[in-house]
């Protein structure tokens, strides 16, 4: 179980996110909402020790500001939304990486254990006929599912994803999704994410948190955290409506022939 | 399908170390005066067991022993430990353009050794080194500046953060040299072709220092290659995978620093190897440091006694600056390599 307490980011004199508390126990996917400059993607980085916090972050109990970099990331693993990769690297480099806190001493060789999570990872990404490619010669799609695949080679018990579909089209939108509910079917293992799309959260999401200006507004089940009264208050609209008028346009008798 | 191992075959490594002995040996050979392998080879090993060469292999001798051997030897270390630190700082801080001198700790070095050279400092139980002394010091002392400034910017010691401050304190470090220049007019000769790079003169107790600081040096940065890969795609994925940033990157730094440090102190400002020799090898064998650290380690050593051998002979007896050839060499090759990777 993840447990954040407490939770309070200071960039400078401003105040990203105040007083955050929830958490995600084995087997859910929590999303985190709300309006740009809430904190959502703050509240990753605290997670993953990318920013300096105050208050209490623990994982199956242990603080994870104690444990050292390799433990912490076979406890947690991330996906951002952008990649700048500056060198040639192969797809298969690149996800073999992931084995880094399996293996972290200075002396340490391969093991059949680090070959066969490789292989599985490439596989269930369908990343195989690309092994030998440069990352600089794939799509957007395919660099994202080139490091979806380093983190289920590092196979950490929870994962964090930043905007993980923000910049692809639908097509990789829902094999990235597809991919990431299929791995979370594994016993003791959870997601949280960051999403802008609410359609998204409250398809996947099992539970949700909604900040706005780096409070918790709501934390619990995703139905009644995204009951249309949070959001509009959060969102300042008709959030329901919106969605509505824009899935109504489906609707339209051309678009169901097709 | 076949996995492409992430290390070199075994006898890739025996090609490195026969190409780079071949080449040795041309340069000990060769010169303003040409000597035959085969005295070439008896008078080192007359040399090695203490007994002196027959009177035909006098010249020979006097040649090879105390000039020639430590002067190769020398540039061989040099040239494989600027490549190392420059593949190194090339994958840690993400930049191709990126090699020991970026961080600054090579100005620093040549700062110290200028202060040496100009006020003519040596060191009662080391009259010998007191340029080398003062480069090494100067060169631990900029890392100290350059981390302690960057941490009090930036708690993370991020990459942008160290480049920034690298380059304004070489500015710094050149600007004060400029001033102790122009104060040391009687010198300004020798610190001048101290400054253009040159490894004339060197001793065997040079040799022992490069070769005493590569083995050190070189083997913890060859053992770091799967975190530098890491740090080549990224500081936060490096993170995110379990790499101890800090602590890598430190080390990395530190590393680099005495590579850069005591390369300076002996052969001066030397452009062109750590820049330009690891990204022509990453066209070559790829960005995996596994490859790219042994692979620019041998190459750094090759390509540096080429340009010192054409360094001595093109226009003999006069003898050009060794950094001027590196870079005239280094920036053809670099063309040549770079369109046919471009092409291919």
């Amino acid at each position: 179980m993840l447990e954040v307490e407490h939770l309070r980011v200071q960039y400078g004199a401003f105040t990203a996110v105040d007083d955050c508390s929830f958490t995600v126990p084995d087997g859910q996917w929590l999303m985190i909402v709300g309006p740009n400059g809430a904190g959502k993607s703050t509240v990753l980085r605290a997670v993953e020790q990318g920013v300096a916090y105050t208050g209490t972050i623990r994982f199956s109990g242990a603080d994870l500001r104690q444990k050292d970099a390799a433990a912490r990331a076979r406890a947690i693993g991330v996906l951002s939304q952008n990649h700048f990769v500056g060198y040639a690297f192969s797809v298969e480099e690149v996800v073999r990486l992931g084995r880094y806190a399996h293996r972290s001493g200075l002396f340490s060789s391969h093991r059949a254990e680090d070959e066969a999570a490789v292989e599985e990872a490439l596989e269930r990404t369908g990343l195989t006929p690309l092994r030998h490619q440069s990352v600089l010669a794939l799509s957007g799609g395919e660099l994202q599912r080139t490091f979806l695949a380093q983190l289920f080679a590092q196979n950490p018990r929870y994962l964090l994803l930043d905007e993980p579909t923000n910049h692809l089209d639908l097509v990789y939108q829902k094999q990235i999704f597809a991919l990431i509910s299929d791995w979370l079917k594994t016993p003791g293992r959870a997601v949280v994410s960051v999403v802008h799309d609410l359609s998204l959260a409250k398809a996947y999401g099992t539970q949700a948190l909604l900040l706005h200006h780096g409070h918790t507004v709501a934390h619990g089940e995703t139905e009644t955290v995204m009951h249309p009264e949070n959001l509009n208050a959060v969102y300042g609209m008709d959030v329901a409506g919106w969605m509505r008028t824009m899935l109504g346009q489906w609707d339209d008798p051309a678009c169901r022939a097709q | 399908m076949k996995r492409i191992g992430e290390q070199f075959d075994g006898w890739i490594y025996a090609v490195f170390a026969l190409v780079t002995l071949c080449v040795f040996f041309a340069c000990v050979c060769l010169g303003s005066v040409p000597i035959p392998l085969r005295d070439t080879v008896q008078v080192v090993h007359d040399a090695v067991r203490g007994v002196p060469s027959g009177a035909a292999l006098s010249l020979a001798r006097s040649v090879v022993v105390p000039i020639r051997l430590p002067r190769v030897l020398c540039v061989a270390l040099v040239g494989a430990s600027l490549s190392l630190a420059g593949a190194a700082m090339q994958g840690l801080l993400k930049n191709p353009l990126a090699d020991g001198s970026t961080l600054g700790v090579s100005s620093g070095a040549s700062l110290g050794a200028v202060l040496a050279i100009a006020f003519g400092i040596t060191f009662p139980r080391l009259p010998f080194a007191g340029t080398m002394v003062m480069a090494i010091l100067f060169a631990l002392l900029s890392l100290l500046i350059i981390l302690s400034l960057s941490y009090r910017l930036d708690g993370s010691l991020s990459t942008s953060t160290i480049i920034l401050i690298g380059v304004i304190f070489s500015m710094f470090a050149s600007s004060v040299m400029s001033i102790v220049i122009t104060f040391a007019s009687d010198r300004l000769r020798s610190i001048t072709f101290w400054t253009m790079g040159s490894l004339q003169g060197s001793s065997y107790r040079n040799a022992a220092i490069l070769a005493a600081t590569l083995a050190v040096s070189g083997t913890v940065l060859l053992l770091h290659a799967r975190e530098l890969n890491a740090f080549a795609i990224g500081d936060d994925n490096a993170r995110q995978i379990g790499v101890n940033v800090r602590r890598v990157r430190l080390t990395v730094l530190v590393m680099v620093s005495c590579l850069v440090g005591v390369c300076v102190s002996i052969g001066g400002t030397i452009g062109f190897v750590g820049l330009v020799t690891p990204h022509m090898v990453r066209l070559v064998v790829g960005p995996n440091h596994k490859r790219l650290l042994p692979a620019s380690l041998f190459s750094g050593a090759v390509f540096l006694m080429l340009a010192d051998l054409a360094a001595r002979t093109l226009f003999s007896p006069r003898e050009l600056p060794l950094g001027v050839v590196t870079s005239m060499v280094g920036a053809a090759m670099f063309v040549a390599i770079y369109y046919r990777s471009r092409w291919r």
